[in-house]
């Protein structure tokens, strides 16, 4: 009993749980609780219990719950207890309650006045126990009615009392930001606090702030170095101490907010590198949290503006963790290794094997952390490998939340790296067959575009002999049963589409092939209108060619059983089925070209047609058109109903609520509506006037143009292959270049070391022949990485690909402004067409624009292509230097970009700005992979690179 | 942030939960179950994190320690420390062993509420406040002692000249700790 202090529970209590813990099924274990609930619920209604008795009812209400089983009779009980004057009492309610209640309940309102009461308590104790119900029960309603209480305690004499009223105020600040945000500088005031145990416990809201907004704490750096600087050297008194290490959990956390003040700020960066470099040293390697120092320190250093010393020490520790027996630190190594890899590639040479140990390990969260690396190393030479392993691993597992994961990012990783045709196909295949139902559509609509459209080569022959070879491939995954919907769609339009393009198939082959599926699959809706619309198409092709069409009985059958489906989709598909088949060739190549998925359906949205219409009513008294955005509130509604009148193909019902009618602005009402509001007092737009039916068709609004550009967007924004990429530098936005800027440099590095450091490794430990064959095509670019030229034509051709695309809708907007078109279609982007031209263009025009940057002596390196991968983080640093000037350097870069054309299109000119911006995020994985892709794109060969300019310009 | 921790024995009873986020009884419940069923199918020798994203949705990771016939779980965002939190469950078992002389799977039972307080001391709405064990013994301490102390002051106000009563007094002090 001594040791149990004031926790005493009763021998009935006891029993309770003993007879629980025997308990031989779920079902007796339930009768017992039952049983359990209704002699609580006689009990604790009586009338004057001792408050020891009731405690323990209520721990044993807590127990029952934790259980599974509704307490709720108990709670109010509980709530009583809080009002308690015996602190145990209280403290007892307190625990029930912040268990039993959250924060909406209604009973919290009984609740808040005893615990404003509790803040003012002269026993500590009972603050804290206060304090703690406030962290869990108070919502953003309530704040305002502790607030004051929780901020006076933040001086409270007592260290305990000051830490959990920060760490309240901190739970606040979580759950309604706005309500505290005048208060968050008192976090930085207790981040001076006399107590160590208080300054670190404002670390915990401080990562939070700084992880919102980094900028404006960049003036803490020091402040926390030199608390960093003390702690690591044990200048804290032992009772922090944790397993021999000085307050882990400080260090930990300071350790994280010093990544994130210093991430792409060189000035910020190098006030860490001592304290950062003394903790690698000292810190005991030997324990966990001497390791989780460790480990918080590699990502603090591949976080922060890369120092060659510190870089080495993460290498050192990481290949430590990976050379450890225990799980644990391999998996943290691996991690640690995918976080380093980005800053410096060649590391991962190093530990392949140990790598491809942990790839073949037992233990499932060392497994996926593995996959999760490869996935941040994958480029064009080992995506097959990579894509292959992880297809195996998704087929072995049934956890499907991952594998919905792995399979995106198969489809990911196959789209942007895809070494062929052929490949792509099979492994899309592949994934659909495996995990059809956890991929997403867009995925499916991706594949089918890629075959429509080919990969962009130059003769249509590779893109014809793709189709055939996925017809082919289709035609025999048919045979197997049970497909995902989602592929089987994918099958069905491919077979429709080019099913008897090549003439290896006859119709009544392909037409049989969608009719059994449409039997198979009868359940679904889906994939039946997909087999339909390709049985229309086959037939269609048919006739065009003026072949004698005969139709198979059974997909007669099927016709007539979808004329009288439920559906009425399938019924229409259907009915179309039928029409279709009773045209003549003329006709039906009119409705049913071949080929023709890719053509745009061009959609005159200016209705540009009408312009001589519109001059001539202007001319004889018409109103002009009133833009939307200067017209008052009641004409949304009668905008609709113009484009009801011109445009009947781009709507649909609406079925939301009308808006209210917002008071109309006098002045601004032409004319035309003045008069007819003297009729009609009250506005009401669901007349239509004529006035208005006149004026709609005139000359594109801005809001017009606007709405094109962004079609032309979803046009240019080929899926997967990354080689379109340069060709959105058509359009404004500088996002995508961005990556392109990014990855301009760093991609070269990325490669061009590889291959330094594959060669030097010849000389190798003596392993398994099959893992080092793994090892080869996992990490070593092998020689046939060197198709780089090819790519890169590919590249070119794309994007010509691309601008004759961008040019169909351009003939749409011709009536819109001049200027709006120039800025979208500068003569250089012409110029891409011309593949060798480009790649020549591409090489050198981002470092004129880098010679505006840098040094002369490091552009000088620089013109060698490849080595602009040291340098990127110097440019970096330029503009981070400061912080708040970036935005107009920003601004001046655009300008001159644009004041000359050769340079704007190159990717990664103007946009190096934002490439601070995605640093100072957190590692994003896509990065690498656009590296890699932008390396091919570029047709840069690492081959010229020199590898003694690295280490000068890092050294 | 710390999101929950869990006490289940191998059998996959729950032994103490606490969520640091609200959660209905019987979403915790199935948080629990859908944990157990990942521990138990866990080898020996293997790592002891586990993926959580599928059971606790983004951003979540779970370290678990296996001792006797318990697991202690602790579910954590990105913001904690994989290592640390493996290290903080030690701390916390540690503390538990010094408050029990060799705690087993019945002492957690038995003192559901104590584990509470103790709990309560580490982590604090989430995160962690404390963690050396012999401070958090002391702070527990602190707050048994207070056990009787509303009865003790009205025996001191009532007899405050009768020696033998404040003796007695001491002497209740004496064994409560």
């Amino acid at each position: 009993m001594g040791s149990q202090g004031g926790f005493y529970q009763s021998k009935e209590f006891l029993d309770l749980v003993k007879s629980i813990g025997e308990a031989r099924s779920k079902a007796e274990e339930d009768r017992i609780v039952l049983n359990e609930i209704e002699t609580l619920k006689r009990r604790i209604s009586e009338p004057d219990i001792p408050k020891r008795k009731m405690k323990e009812y209520i721990i044993r209400l807590v127990y029952i719950e934790m259980l599974g089983h509704d307490a709720s009779f108990g709670y109010i009980h509980a709530v009583k207890m809080t009002h308690d004057d015996s602190l145990l009492v209280k403290r007892t309610g307190y625990l029930a309650v912040t268990l039993f209640l959250n924060e909406d309940h209604d009973l919290i309102i009984l609740i808040v006045n005893t615990i404003q009461k509790d803040l003012k308590s002269d026993n500590y104790l009972v603050v804290c126990a206060a304090l703690n119900a406030v962290c869990k029960l108070i919502n953003e309603e309530t704040i305002p009615a502790v607030l004051p209480q929780v901020m006076e305690l933040l001086a409270h004499p007592k260290e305990a009392v000051r830490k959990k009223a920060i760490m309240a105020l901190h739970r606040f600040y979580q759950k309604s930001p706005s309500s505290v945000s005048h208060l968050v500088s008192n976090f930085r005031k207790r981040l001076c606090d006399n107590d160590p145990g208080v300054m670190g416990a404002t670390l915990c809201p401080l990562f939070e702030l700084i992880a919102r907004d980094v900028n404006s704490y960049k003036d803490l750096v020091i402040s926390f170095v030199s608390i960093l600087k003390q702690v690591a050297e044990r200048r804290l008194s032992k009772a922090y101490d944790c397993h021999q290490m000085p307050a882990p959990f400080i260090q930990i956390k300071l350790l994280k907010i010093l990544a994130l003040l210093g991430s792409g700020d060189k000035q910020a960066s190098e006030n860490m590198y001592t304290v950062v470099g003394d903790i690698f040293r000292k810190c005991d390697s030997s324990s966990n949290i001497g390791n989780a120092v460790l480990y918080e320190c590699i990502c603090c250093v591949s976080s922060i503006y890369p120092n060659p010393k510190l870089l080495e020490s993460a290498a050192d520790v990481i290949s430590r963790f990976l050379k450890s027996d225990s799980h644990n630190l391999k998996y943290m190594g691996i991690d640690a290794l995918g976080r380093l890899i980005k800053i410096s590639p060649e590391i991962a040479e190093q530990h392949q094997l140990a790598v491809i140990d942990c790839l073949e390990d037992p233990d499932d969260t060392l497994k996926r952390k593995t996959f999760e690396l490869l996935y941040k190393m994958t480029k064009s030479t080992n995506v097959e490998v990579i894509v292959d392993r992880m297809i195996d691993y998704m087929i072995s597992i049934s956890d499907n939340h991952y594998k919905t994961e792995i399979a995106s990012r198969c489809v990911e990783l196959a789209e942007q790296f895809a070494p062929s045709n052929q490949w792509f196909i099979q492994t899309m295949n592949r994934v659909f067959e495996h995990a059809g139902d956890l991929v997403n559509i867009k995925v499916a609509h991706s594949l089918m575009r890629l075959i429509a459209e080919g990969f962009g080569e130059d003769d249509d022959n590779a893109d014809s002999k793709l189709r055939s070879s996925a017809v082919e491939s289709y035609l025999r995954i048919l045979g197997e049963p049970k497909l995902p919907s989602v592929f089987l769609q994918v099958i069905c339009w491919v077979l429709g589409e080019y099913g008897t393009a090549d003439g290896m198939f006859s119709a009544s082959d392909i037409t049989g092939k969608l009719c059994d599926v449409a039997e198979a699959y009868s359940n679904d809706e889906t994939v039946k209108a997909y087999a339909t619309t390709a049985l229309m198409k086959i037939y269609a092709f048919e006739i065009a060619a003026r072949r004698k069409v005969d139709m198979l009985p059974e997909c007669q059958s099927l016709m007539e059983e979808l004329l009288a489906s439920h559906s009425t989709d399938l019924q229409q598909r259907a009915y179309e089925l039928q029409a279709v088949i009773g045209l003549d060739a003329h006709a039906v190549d009119c409705i049913m070209p071949s080929d023709a998925s890719c053509e745009d359906i061009e959609v005159d949205r200016d209705l540009s047609f009408l312009n001589d219409y519109i001059q001539e009513a202007i001319e004889k008294g018409a109103q002009p058109y009133i833009p939307e955005s200067e017209r008052s509130g009641m004409l949304n509604i009668s905008n609709f109903r113009n484009q009801d009148h011109h445009e009947a193909s781009s709507h649909g019902l609406r079925f939301e609520a009308y808006e209210l009618p917002k008071p109309a602005v006098q002045s601004r009402i032409p004319q035309a509506l003045i008069a007819s509001t003297e009729i009609v007092p009250v506005p009401e737009p669901m007349y239509p006037r004529e006035s208005y039916q006149t004026t709609m068709p005139s000359i594109p609004s801005d809001a017009g143009s606007a709405e094109l550009k962004l079609r032309l967007e979803g046009v240019q924004k080929k899926w997967g292959r990354p080689t379109y990429t340069p060709a959105t530098s058509t359009s404004n936005s500088t996002s995508q270049k961005t990556v392109n800027g990014t990855s301009q440099g760093d991609g070269a590095s990325t490669v061009s070391s590889m291959r330094e450091t594959y060669d030097s490794r010849k000389p190798q430990v003596e392993v398994s022949h099959e893992k080092q064959k793994l090892a080869a095509s996992l990490f070593g670019g092998s020689s046939k990485t060197e198709k780089r030229p090819a790519t890169g034509h590919k590249a070119a051709k794309a994007s010509s690909h691309m601008v004759e695309k961008s040019h169909v809708p351009k003939s749409s907007m011709e009536v819109a402004s001049d200027k709006a078109a120039s800025a979208q279609q500068p003569p250089d982007l012409l110029d891409l067409g011309e593949p060798t031209a480009t790649s020549t263009a591409l090489q050198l025009d981002p470092f004129k624009q880098l010679e505006g940057l840098l040094d002369t002596t490091e552009v000088a390196s620089a013109v060698n292509g490849a080595p602009a991968a040291s340098i990127s983080p110097d440019i970096m640093a330029l503009y981070v230097d400061t912080a708040a000037g970036i935005h107009n350097k920003n601004d001046a870069d655009l300008l001159s970009g644009l004041s000359n054309p050769s340079v704007t299109n190159m990717p990664g000119t103007t946009a190096m700005p934002q490439v601070t911006q995605s640093s100072s995020k957190r590692p994003n994985p896509k990065d690498s992979l656009e590296k890699d892709a932008l390396v091919r794109q570029m047709g840069v060969n690492p081959s010229s690179q020199n590898p003694n300019l690295f280490k000068d310009l890092l050294g | 942030m710390i999101k929950a921790v869990m006490v289940m024995n191998t059998q996959g009873k729950s032994r103490l939960a606490k969520f640091y986020e609200y959660l209905s009884v019987e979403k915790q419940q199935e948080l629990i179950r859908g944990v157990f069923s990942v521990l138990c199918s866990r080898a020996e020798n293997v790592s002891n994190f586990i993926d959580a994203e599928s059971i606790f949705g983004l951003d979540s990771r779970l370290v678990y320690k296996h001792f006797a016939t318990l697991y202690f779980v602790f579910v954590f965002d990105s913001s904690e420390n994989e290592l640390a939190v493996l290290d903080l469950i030690q701390v916390f078992v540690e503390t538990l062993d010094k408050c029990f002389q060799n705690v087993c799977e019945l002492d957690i039972v038995f003192n559901y509420s104590k584990i509470h307080t103790i709990l309560d001391e580490m982590v604090f709405g989430g995160q962690v406040v404390e963690t050396s064990s012999s401070e958090i013994m002391k702070a527990v301490e602190e707050i048994s002692k207070c056990f009787l102390s509303p009865f003790l002051l009205s025996c001191v106000k009532m007899h405050v000249d009768d020696v033998r009563f404040s003796t007695f007094a001491l002497f209740l002090i004496r064994i409560n700790r």
